[in-house]
């Protein structure tokens, strides 16, 4: 959902001088338009258009069994939704999930970028390793690990035994629940940040490694003082991506724990999917809906805004 | 340039290679360490693999032995004739397709435009999908079910695919890529009085390969993954996608072994046979791009 700049192609050619001077074609203006048509017509009808109705329905008492409106009701839903434990009880099941997930998420994979960054040979391999769970769909990984988690039978319950260790109850009680997802989201979005960070030292010059080490730069030193500090800003990309994806979670938990034991994982997207959905509760889950859709952007809109003052600090030191 | 830069390169990385004392035990330690993880990656891949193609009763007997005294593809078949697995690939691949054309033609074309077009108010449409981006889409099902059903799109493949065309993802890496097309080439084509969409198919697009691929493999795989949206949109056992239909099997997987998991590996192959195929360009685009 985020970018970071793509590399344009080099073509050694200025392209900064592409506006001519002086046209205020009208058939440029009309070829603009039909060209930019056909995405901001979809762009406006289901990407803007859900938050308007959306923000609509979060003021009616619609359901979601019948079509229309149902009657208006002002801003009770948002009240019955901040009044409501389960709301934040949901909220907070996310919230936890991203404090689980974003740190492992975060670092585990810097820290084996850095290793295969040292490694010469056989890279392919690594990059298959890592990166094949990343395009399988969410309830393969589910049905797989559902599988290697089943008491007594299952592959990782005796790998606890194998160690010494005994295997909590992963579906049956919180606390395994939550190492079960966050093992099993672990394994399958790693290599996507891996990915990045990969790419992110692939970019920084040899030569910085080579006047280091003439120093006599060791390993260790190497990665701290060059490859760590270059890697800030990817590791700030990561950070923000990581997080946002986590506190979106939905489909591992729904499949794997149904949002159990007891709702006791329960996050918000299956919060609002029951009250909408299973609740019929239409008004209400929208209300949830829009609570939630503005914490999300003030997550992000709160990057955007750090990075900002950073460059800007950086550039005026 | 390029010749002097790979020279300088090659013997700086043996270097880097052979290094201090310390530098070497310190590579073979990482490279030790990377290793053994990677194996651990590659387990519940092969588990899932090696019990599928196990006899139930020997997995209820011994369920955590690699191998088997009777290799067989019963589960497969059964997974194939039990469930509607095969609808579920048809759709999957209509629905996936689509998708992908859809998104590279639209989000070309408005980048396009946006690179090359001077028209009132190109400056407020860029920002407008620039903000599109902080959209967290996936937090708006509630809302967009409510609109789709009464556009009536609810059961249909466009209630999936209309969606997800709009992605303006695409349209900055579109638009980072359109913008080094050099200027001259544009110029000189409209000199010889092309239009400005002959312009865009026959001298901008072909040379946007690089761009089209990347978007065209990540929509594929975002809109083949995709779960939530497809399984509210799509209630009709016949209908669903992989994902969808898989998802119902959970239940299964504490008692017929075999068959969930021989139905999950045919929901893995053909993207894992795609990644396998175009690992590079799935892991440049990704790095491109960062789409999540």
């Amino acid at each position: 959902m985020t970018t970071s700049a793509l590399a344009a192609p080099a073509t050694g050619v200025n392209t900064d001088v592409r506006r001519r001077p002086g046209q205020a074609q009208g058939g440029e203006n009309r070829s603009g338009w039909l060209f930019a048509t056909p995405f901001l017509v979809l762009y406006v009808a289901f990407l803007i258009g859900p938050v308007l109705i959306g923000l609509v329905i979060s003021l009616f008492n619609t359901t979601t069994v019948t079509s229309g409106l149902g009657s208006w009701v002002g801003l009770s839903n948002y009240a019955a939704v901040l009044s409501n434990g389960d709301f934040w009880a949901s909220m907070w099941h996310s919230v936890l999930f991203t404090l689980l997930t974003t740190p492992l998420l975060v670092l585990l994979p810097l820290l084996f970028a850095v290793f295969a960054s040292r490694v010469v040979h056989n890279r392919w391999f690594f990059r298959l390793a890592f990166f094949a769970p990343y395009v399988v769909p969410s309830s393969a990984v589910c049905l797989i690990f559902a599988f290697m988690y089943t008491p007594q039978t299952g592959l990782v319950t005796n790998a606890f035994g194998w160690v010494g260790l005994t295997a909590p109850n992963f579906l049956g009680t919180t606390s395994g629940a939550w190492f079960a997802v966050v093992l099993l989201t672990l394994w399958w979005t790693f290599g996507f940040n891996f990915i990045l960070y990969t790419a992110a030292i692939q970019d920084i010059s040899e030569e910085v490694y080579e006047a280091a080490s003439i120093d006599g730069a060791g390993p260790w030193q190497q990665i701290r003082s060059i490859t760590i500090p270059l890697l800030r800003p990817t590791m700030s990309l990561v950070l923000i991506l990581q997080v946002l994806a986590s506190l979106k979670v939905f489909d591992q938990i729904y499949i794997l724990l149904a949002g159990g034991p007891n709702y006791s994982t329960r996050p918000v997207i299956e919060y609002i999917y029951d009250t909408g959905f299973t609740s019929y509760r239409g008004g209400y889950a929208a209300a949830a809906t829009m609570v939630y859709f503005v914490i999300l952007v003030a997550v992000s809109a709160g990057w955007l805004l750090v990075r900002r003052s950073r460059t800007a600090t950086a550039a005026n030191a | 340039m390029s010749a002097t830069v790979a020279t300088s390169r090659t013997p700086s990385r043996s270097s880097r290679r052979r290094g201090t004392d310390a530098g070497g035990l310190f590579n073979r330690l990482a490279v030790t360490c990377l290793t053994l993880f990677a194996l651990i990656w590659l387990v519940p891949f092969l588990w899932a693999l090696i019990t599928s193609l196990r006899p139930d009763s020997e997995i209820a007997a011994h369920p955590t032995r690699p191998w088997s005294n009777n290799w067989n593809l019963d589960a497969y078949r059964a997974a194939w004739h039990s469930t509607a697995i095969g609808w579920w690939y048809v759709n999957s691949f209509i629905i996936s397709t689509l998708a992908v054309i859809f998104t590279v033609v639209v989000c070309s074309m408005v980048a396009f435009a946006l690179v090359n077009l001077n028209f009132r108010g190109k400056h407020a449409v860029f920002a407008v999908i620039l903000a599109g981006l902080m959209l967290p889409t996936e937090a708006l099902v509630l809302p967009q079910f409510m609109e789709f059903r009464a556009l009536h799109l609810l059961g249909t493949y466009w209630g999936i695919i209309l969606p997800a065309v709009a992605l303006p993802v695409a349209v900055f890496v579109f638009h980072a890529f359109i913008k080094g097309i050099p200027v001259a080439l544009i110029e000189a084509a409209r000199l010889d009085g092309a239009s400005w969409w002959r312009i865009y198919y026959q001298v901008c697009m072909p040379l946007c390969r690089p761009a089209i691929s990347a978007v065209a493999i990540l929509t594929f795989i975002t809109s083949w993954n995709a779960f939530l949206w497809p399984l509210l949109v799509l209630t009709q056992t016949k209908s669903q996608t992989i994902p969808v239909g898989l998802s119902g099997l959970i239940g299964g997987a504490a008692i017929q072994y075999a068959q969930t998991m021989a139905s999950s590996v045919l929901g893995i192959l053909p993207l894992l046979a795609v990644f396998l195929v175009l690992q590079r360009q799935i892991t440049q685009g990704v790095a491109n791009t960062g789409i999540k």
